[in-house]
Parts: structure tokens; sequence; C-alpha cells
């Protein structure tokens, strides 16, 4: 068993801790963006003693209001307390807010306003060829977001420009704040969508697997002469038959009773990996 | 008559400062011709980038690339990249503190008959309201090469407005008195106290010239560093003066007159009077015609200064 599966639902343990902490926060995308992240930064080139070093992958977290489990992961890293993450998350005054802030230490862009981040790793990646550093820039953006136009611009740009060192994600758990993805504004075939705009494109069939993540960001980087994105399927509120796959626990509050029933599901579901069974019900 | 417009300047001082720098970059959205910056992007061109006809992406790639070192200028028509990319410049730019250099190019009412799609007279009430975005107005060629010289010293992003045609020259080649975000005081008088931005600051000038035949003494100040204003240099030339007149190219709301006022009523209480464009599309014609037709050439500037103080 993949050690970084079993952590995912640690560190999910973590989410939930910050998110009834801080009195809020998106959990049903943090759960499903969960080992997105995860196998993202450890494979990355990344190191919180050497934060600035100019060779170093770039990560810009363009759906921001799943920054708990940025918190969670940059914690883990060795970049973020998260004690304090916990303790001060959402307080009065606090540095840690409920999107990405780049005075914190590991986090290259402020986001929150959707359909920004795919065109600022445009630049990065940009930056990365002009100056032949070796670095690799990495997004994820939510399956909602697409709907920005922006975002289109930098597909457009990124295909046009071939920049091989730019790999996109889609956290796609086909839902949004309002419901299913395909019923607020149809996506289709997004695979042929971005296969249009000139991007090598890997549908990822268990975007929850960090075997199948690893493999296909390895894809991504051989591949030259294009971008890559990868579709990757994942479930909304991954971890717990409480929030998983239901809109409304967008950005639910759990309460007590329910923070507790997630708490043993996420434990319950890491021991189940753990024998090797699937992390599924 | 000067021929050379402010944007041309613009590109050679870039090009200036990309032959010693090779982190000065220069992104377009279609705009290479409308910027003159045509030339740079053809003896530079590693350190240019066409982005089409997406102000949106322009400025978040200029983010991006400023935030991995790069002197990022991103150059599009004022109209488009004050409003059209808004979001992109408050959170990829000023929020996330990237070294972005947005240039508005042929602002104002520079685009004429083209109407008000084309007409920037919200940037600088935009910009400005904006935390961390600084804006800058230049009024004549020789002020824009220093403030492009000394943007290229500091890490932080601004907004700089150039309007499209050449303009009459405000200060002479070898004197140019130029200090960063400090007013330029280009006339001294007793009785009036004229603040201008960008291409209004010439005809304030001459309208100083044509008030001092009446009789009335008129001090002129060229405020191209909108934000931030340079509140000590203006309460020090308001000083002792009768009337404040701020002029500018620009709707009257949230822009130099708002800011000015702000200033004068909180420190040193005397009437302010702001000479701006309407509160509406405004008229078809030239920039010297629409100008004249809202009193925004020396003659207008002169004639309220005077209907002022007769009052």
């Amino acid at each position: 068993m993949n050690t970084l599966a079993l952590k995912a639902y640690d560190l999910r343990q973590d989410v939930l801790d910050i998110i009834v902490s801080g009195g809020g926060g998106h959990i049903g995308g943090d759960m499903s963006s969960m080992e997105i992240m995860l196998t993202l930064y450890h494979r990355m080139n990344v190191d919180p003693k050497h934060p600035e070093d100019p060779n170093r992958d770039r990560f810009v977290l363009s759906k921001g209001h799943c920054v708990e489990t940025l918190y969670a992961v940059l914690a883990d890293k060795g970049f973020l307390d998260i004690e304090e993450v916990k303790a001060q998350f959402s307080r009065f005054g606090s540095e840690y807010i409920g999107h990405p802030h780049n005075t914190l230490p590991g986090i290259e862009m402020n986001s929150g306003s959707l359909g920004h981040g795919l065109s600022v790793c445009v630049g990065m990646a940009l930056a990365g060829r002009m100056d032949q550093r070796p670095y690799r820039v990495y997004t994820l953006m939510g399956d909602g977001e697409l709907a920005e136009g922006s975002i289109w611009e930098a597909l457009m740009a990124a295909g046009h420009y071939r920049l091989d060192n730019l790999c996109a994600v889609i956290d796609r758990n086909h839902l949004q704040i309002s419901g299913n993805t395909e019923e607020v504004m149809g996506h289709h075939d997004l695979h042929a969508r971005f296969a249009a705009f000139d991007w090598h494109v890997i549908d990822v069939a268990d975007g929850n697997d960090v075997d199948q993540l690893e493999a296909a960001f390895q894809e991504a980087e051989r591949t030259k002469g294009k971008p890559t994105i990868l579709i990757a399927n994942t479930v909304k509120g991954k971890g717990s038959p409480l929030m998983e796959n239901k809109a409304s626990w967008h950005h639910h509050l759990p309460n007590q009773e329910e923070y507790e029933q997630i708490s043993r599901d996420l434990k319950a579901r890491k021991e189940a990996l753990a024998k090797g069974g699937a992390a599924h019900e | 008559m000067n021929k050379i417009a402010n944007r041309a300047v613009m590109c050679e001082v870039l090009k200036e400062a990309a032959a010693q720098d090779k982190d000065v970059v220069v992104l377009c959205s279609d705009s290479r011709g409308s910027a003159s910056l045509t030339s740079f992007a053809e003896e530079y061109p590693a350190q240019f980038v066409e982005i089409g006809i997406a102000e949106q992406n322009l400025v978040s790639v200029a983010a991006g690339l400023a935030s991995c070192g790069k002197k990022a200028f991103a150059v599009s028509p004022a109209s488009f990249i004050s409003t059209r990319s808004y979001e992109q410049c408050k959170v990829d730019c000023a929020y996330s503190n990237t070294n972005v250099k947005l240039v508005g190019i042929s602002g104002g009412v520079s685009y004429g008959a083209l109407g008000m799609t084309h007409h920037s007279a919200q940037d600088i009430a935009a910009m400005s309201a904006i935390p961390g975005m600084r804006v800058y107005l230049p009024s004549d060629r020789h002020q824009t090469r220093k403030l492009f010289e000394a943007l290229l010293q500091d890490q932080q992003t601004a907004y700089i407005r150039l309007g499209r045609n050449p303009v009459e020259d405000v200060y002479e080649e070898n004197c140019v008195p130029f200090e960063m975000n400090k007013a330029t005081e280009i006339a001294q008088g007793s009785d009036v106290l004229i603040v201008a931005c960008g291409e209004m600051v010439k005809p304030a000038k001459d309208a100083a010239e044509l008030l001092a035949k009446q009789g009335i003494s008129a001090g002129v100040l060229d405020m191209y560093c909108v934000k931030p204003l340079d509140q000590e240099g203006l309460l020090a030339a308001a000083a002792g003066k009768k009337l404040v007149v701020s002029v500018e190219e620009h709707a009257p709301f949230g822009g130099l007159g708002s800011m000015v006022a702000q200033v004068i009523s909180a420190n040193d209480p005397k009437r302010v009077i702001n000479l701006a464009l309407p509160d509406a599309p405004v008229i078809t014609g030239t920039s010297q015609e629409v100008f004249h037709h809202y009193g925004l050439d020396a003659e207008g500037i002169a004639k309220t200064v005077s209907q002022a103080l007769e009052g």
C-alpha cells in the first residue's frame, strides 16, 4: 500500500479540524482534491528550507477555496505548522485566511477569484523557458471553474506556445455549489475540448487514487511539445458517506455529531486501506 | 510642434533597458502596433510575448512572469486593460504583489470618434481604488522617459496611462525636473492653483499664461503621480490661494479632482473646482475638439478660473 494513500486520510482529519475550528470552509472540494495536492507535493521540487529557490517547481491553487487542503499538505511538507493553522484559521487578524495568500511560506500566488490560476501558470512556464530553468508548473482547477472565460484564453495560449513544462489538473467531481456541473453549465466532452486546444489530455479514472495520479504526472513530464492536462475524476466530499457526492456539502460546516461521524469514517477508511481493501464503500 | 508620441518614447526606454537586462519583458494583446512596440518585438523577440486579443490573460500571464523575476510590462489600450482585466490587475498584480507595469495606451479620449468602447474615462478611478496600485499619467515625452526609467528601477505594480497622439512639450529636453511620486510645480502664482495630470498639463500651463494677461496669478502643478498623490506638494502649492482647479481627461468622479478635493478639504479648506469630462459618453471628435467642447483647453480652463474669481 502506498503510504501516501493512508496519509491522505490523516490530512483529511486535519482539514476537518481546520474547518470546524475556523467555523467554515469548502469541505466538499477539499476532500475531493486531497490526493491530487498530496501526490503533487510529494513529487514536486519544493523545499521549505529554500522557499525562494529559482529552480523550484511552482503550484498555483486556482480553485483557491480549497485552501484548507493546501494548508494541510503544506504543513505535511514542513512549510506550515498544522497546529497553528488549526488554532488561527479565519480568526481575527489571522494570516490563515479562507483563500491562498502568498505572504505565507510555500504559497506562490493569491487566488480565490476563479479562472486566474492557469493564466498565471502560463506566465511562470514562459519565464522558465526564457531562463532555461528545469522547473515544472502546476495548477489545480475545479470543474465548475471551467465556465470562466479567462481559462480558455489561457488554454489557447499554453497550446499555442507548446508549454510542455506546464501541467494542469481538473478536480472533476461533477458538483458545484448549485448542483451537478452538467446541469449548471455543461462540459460534455472535456477531453475533446482540451485536445482541440492542443493539450495532451489524460483521463485519470480515479482521481482519488494516488498511484493513478502519480502515473499521470509521470506521463505529463514525459510529454514533450504540448502542455498536459489531467481530468481527475474525483468524489466530492470523499472520505465519508455523510458528505460524498452531495452538492450541499460544498461549504457545509459539520456540527458536533457530523464531525464525530466523519472522523470515525475517515479512520475506518484508512484502516480498510491499510488492510489492502478499497477506500470505497 | 513635437511629433513624437509618449508611447514611442516608452518603446525607446524599454528597448534601452532590454538591451541591458534580459528580465525586461513586454507583453501585448495584438496591440504592438498601437503601442509603438513593433520595433521592440522585432529587436527583442525573446523578451516579447504576444498574447492575442485576450486582455485578462495578458495581465495574469504578466503576473506569472513577474512572480518568476521578470520585469513585466503589459501594454494594451487603456480602455481594455483597465476594465476588461480589472480583476486580474487587482488580484494577480496588486494583491499578489507582482512587479507588473500595466500600461494603458491611447488613454482618455485618444481614440476620438471610435466612441465610448475605446475611451478610458474611468481608469484613474478604477485603478486608484485598488490597494497597492499606483497610477501615473505623464504629461509629455520628456517626463514619460523619466517616469519609465524610474519604473524600471522599482519592484511594485503600477498603472501608467499614455495618450495616442504626440503632445506639445511641457518641459525642455535638458531641463525636466522629476522626482518619483512628487508633483512638479511648473508655474508659481498667488491667486489660484491649477492641478493637472497627463495631457491636461500643457493646456493648464497655457491657461496660466492667458490668465497672467488678465492680471490673474496662477500656479500650475503637474500631478503626474495621481496615486500616491503628492499631498505635501499639493498643500504647499495650494497654500494661500483663493481657489484650486483640477483638470483631468477623466470622468468627473473618482479621479484627480476627487482626490485633490479630499486632500484640500481635510487640510486647508477652500473652494475646489473639478474640470473633467462629463458623466456621459463624450461627444464625437478629435481629442482637441473634445477638450475644447468641455472647456478642457487653455481657453476653457482660463475662463473657468477668471469667472470663479469674479464670482
